[in-house]
């Protein structure tokens, strides 16, 4: 007579894996999944992502092909993929990086750290084993250096759970790898800013069609978006921000004519109905004699910065070159009033007032 | 199976993404709910967020105005 005797089952691996959108993170988690591990994807939603409000504004950006990335590459992976809204958390990110902001406002190592911790208490809460990330060594000058990658091990706390595929032969063995529970000899060893391998990975593996974003896929990266987020802090005299102010920072013009107040000209029609949500936020101005943009004012004025305003509305309208335009001025309880003013004509001065 | 519905209007993907996502948690398989949306964007990521969760996309409705997406909750098993 035997006896079978019942092995105990391998308990199935399962790693959260940071997914951007871009090529690294699908990689990444492609490489593990491919271990056998049972992967789930997750994107932290700061505000300043490019994935999210820059295809719904502009009109002339509306016939490019409209998709999250995120969601693009869970699909091509077969994962889920949990989409978390971080906007307050991130607050204190921006505010007060510990390590200080790259070329522009972008504080992207206290960012990847910011990220990472809150990708661990998702394991935690969700009882699973690992995390992953897209990370390549040099790939970034501030946050994917060989210096700074342990520091966003250690600072998020996520030490040796943290598994960098894309470059793991090149770096200490992490948990996953000393358990057994991947194979380091099939991680890879990426290294530097070229986007060869990685081309030639996604190519092996079927990938077409993926995002590769030139700036990086956060709006801190961008110098003109910086400028003005210095700007409206520097005019606040306080760092402070809401949802709103992310999203207006990316849309019209920006003129501050005082450091009291600055306009916000849409640019064309998609920002104009855009920026028409926040009629009630703002004192805002439109032109009646002729066709021209929303204008919205942000900060505090009075009747005279009301007739610059009303006179630099009509220099943005298509009566610019007539003596005088009627601009319509309504608060925010809808009380409006008239304006006939004559174009603003000094483009030097304007020049300097444009954020 | 009751139906429910979301008002996500003036936010941009992915907010109308997250809250569509957090909603659901509550419902339960079978309900129907309607996302009212303004960002246009919503009528790809929906349907892909849904493609990807495993829950119906019916259709998408829209005019001048707002975009309505109505999706059937499924169960996760």
């Amino acid at each position: 007579m035997s006896h079978s005797v019942n092995k105990p089952e391998k308990k199935q691996r399962k790693a959260v894996a940071l997914i951007s959108g871009g090529l690294d993170s699908l990689l990444a988690a492609k490489v593990i999944i491919d271990q056998g591990i049972h992967v789930e994807g997750i994107n932290f939603y700061t505000g300043f992502c490019v994935e999210g409000h820059t295809h719904a504004i502009r009109k002339k950006d509306k016939a490019k092909p409209k998709r999250n990335n995120a969601l693009w590459s869970a699909e091509q992976l077969g994962i889920q993929l949990h989409i978390v809204d971080v906007i307050e958390p991130y607050k204190e990110v921006l505010i007060n990086p510990s390590h200080g902001y790259g070329a522009n406002m972008n504080p992207c190592l206290d960012c990847k750290s910011f990220m990472v911790g809150q990708a661990v208490e998702w394991i935690k809460e969700n009882d699973f084993d690992f995390i992953i990330t897209g990370e390549v060594i040099g790939q970034r000058p501030m946050s994917q250096r060989r210096d700074t990658m342990p520091v966003i091990a250690a600072e998020s706390g996520a030490s040796d759970l943290l598994l960098r595929p894309l470059c793991a032969q090149l770096l200490p063995p992490t948990l996953p790898e000393k358990e057994g529970w991947v194979d380091r000899e099939k991680l890879l060893d990426f290294n530097g800013r070229t986007r060869k391998p990685q081309i030639e990975l996604a190519n092996k593996l079927g990938f077409q069609d993926f995002a590769q974003p030139a700036g990086g896929c956060c709006f801190l990266t961008d110098k003109n978006y910086s400028d003005r987020l210095v700007d409206l802090w520097q005019a606040r005299d306080t760092k402070a921000y809401e949802l709103d102010d992310v999203m207006l920072l990316k849309v019209g013009r920006h003129i501050r004519p005082k450091p009291n107040f600055k306009l916000i000209i849409g640019r064309e029609e998609g920002e104009n109905k855009f920026m028409e949500g926040y009629r009630k936020q703002f004192i805002h101005l439109y032109t009646i004699s002729a066709k021209g943009p929303l204008v919205l004012i942000e900060g505090n004025t009075d009747e005279k910065d009301l007739q610059l305003a009303a006179e630099i509305t009509a220099r943005y309208s298509q009566g610019r070159q007539e003596k005088t335009v009627t601009v319509a001025v309504k608060d925010q309880n809808g009380v409006s009033k008239l304006l006939n003013v004559k174009p603003f004509s000094n483009e030097e001065k304007l020049r300097d007032w444009y954020i | 199976m009751s139906h429910h519905i979301l008002d996500a209007k003036r936010l941009l993907c992915p907010m109308p993404v997250i809250r569509t996502q957090n909603k659901v948690k509550q419902l339960s398989p079978g309900d129907i709910l309607d996302v009212i949306c303004t960002d246009p964007g919503v009528t790809s990521d929906i349907p892909a967020w849904c493609r990807i969760t495993g829950h119906r996309f019916i259709d998408v409705k829209s005019d001048a105005d707002e975009i309505v997406i109505r999706i059937e909750i499924r169960s996760r098993d």
